[in-house]
């Protein structure tokens, strides 16, 4: 069980589920959430190139909520690297995404995503869905300590 | 959030822990099924449809497996293991569910990539909440592949 405060990288292109996230993750005790907007930018950020490349600065989250269809480079190659990478492997993946399609699907668990989540239509479940997420993987899930 | 009844192979040697598993997810209906086993061996033998459980239709195979790692026969680690590289198995998620904090394990079976490790709460309280939260959250809520 961790720690009170969490940092969560979000990774989210379209700018309302962005805004959605956020607002339902304000209540959760979160200390900060990055939000990156397409997949370069947060392999950059990840594995520490560019402008990312100072690790305090750009520290590494405890969560990564990872959207699919992302400008640049796509969510499933994301994916991939991150969890062929030894340092980047553990951190928790939630593929949060519109496609319930089962290529996707499969091909995210092949690539060993943690869990593979379809974005709720409505506002409110969208927001129970958020409450959820902070929960189980902030509250209940143990991470290694490295 | 799909129709097809939802299954859950629990792998629990301690018939403490087992009941307390079964009761919290049986209770609130999150779960339509909690199959039992009680050491490695057993499992592998569910899951790859050997021994008792060859018939694949009365046997499915499950939408989530919750996994002691302190088993009899074959351990945790390594039905894990073999789950993740069967190429039917490993897109089933596992949860591991230990009362070991120990840091080694904990890498070892996110090396063997455990989608989630949790460490049994001490209280009954807790536990039973985590395992609603558990429930909800894998047979609710995450989607799973199509079979």
């Amino acid at each position: 069980m961790l720690a009170q405060k969490a940092l969560v990288l979000l990774v989210e292109d379209n700018a309302d589920h962005a805004e959605l996230v956020i607002r339902s993750l304000g209540e959760a005790p979160i200390e900060k959430i990055i939000h990156l907007t397409d997949g370069e930018m947060t392999l950059d950020y990840l594995l520490r190139r560019n402008q990312y490349a100072d690790p305090v600065s750009s520290p590494l989250p405890q969560l990564i909520l990872l959207d699919l269809r992302l400008p640049r480079v796509d969510g499933l190659e994301v994916l991939k690297t991150l969890k062929t990478s030894a340092n980047l492997a553990h951190i928790p993946v939630v593929v949060l995404t519109t496609s319930n399609a089962a290529n996707d699907i499969a091909q995210a668990y092949e690539y060993h995503v943690n869990s593979y989540l379809v974005k709720p239509v409505g506002f409110e479940e969208f927001s129970q869905l958020m409450q959820v997420i902070t929960a189980y993987w902030l509250k209940w899930n143990t991470h290694p300590k490295s | 959030m799909n129709g097809e009844p939802l299954l859950v192979l629990l792998v629990e040697d301690n018939p403490d822990h087992a009941e307390l598993v079964m009761r919290s997810l049986g209770d609130h209906r999150v779960a339509n099924k909690i199959v039992h086993v009680s050491d490695g061996q057993a499992a592998l033998d569910y899951l790859l449809h050997k021994g008792d459980y060859q018939n694949a239709v009365q046997h499915p195979h499950p939408h989530v497996v919750l996994l002691d790692l302190r088993l009899p026969r074959v351990d945790g680690l390594q039905v894990l293991k073999v789950l993740k590289e069967t190429e039917s198995l490993r897109q089933i998620p596992v949860v591991i569910l230990t009362t070991s904090e120990a840091e080694q394990d904990i890498v070892r079976a996110y090396d063997s990539h455990a989608n989630s490790y949790l460490v049994k709460p001490v209280g009954f309280e807790e536990f039973e909440k985590m395992m609603l939260d558990l429930g909800f959250y894998w047979l609710a809520w995450n989607t799973h592949p199509k079979s």
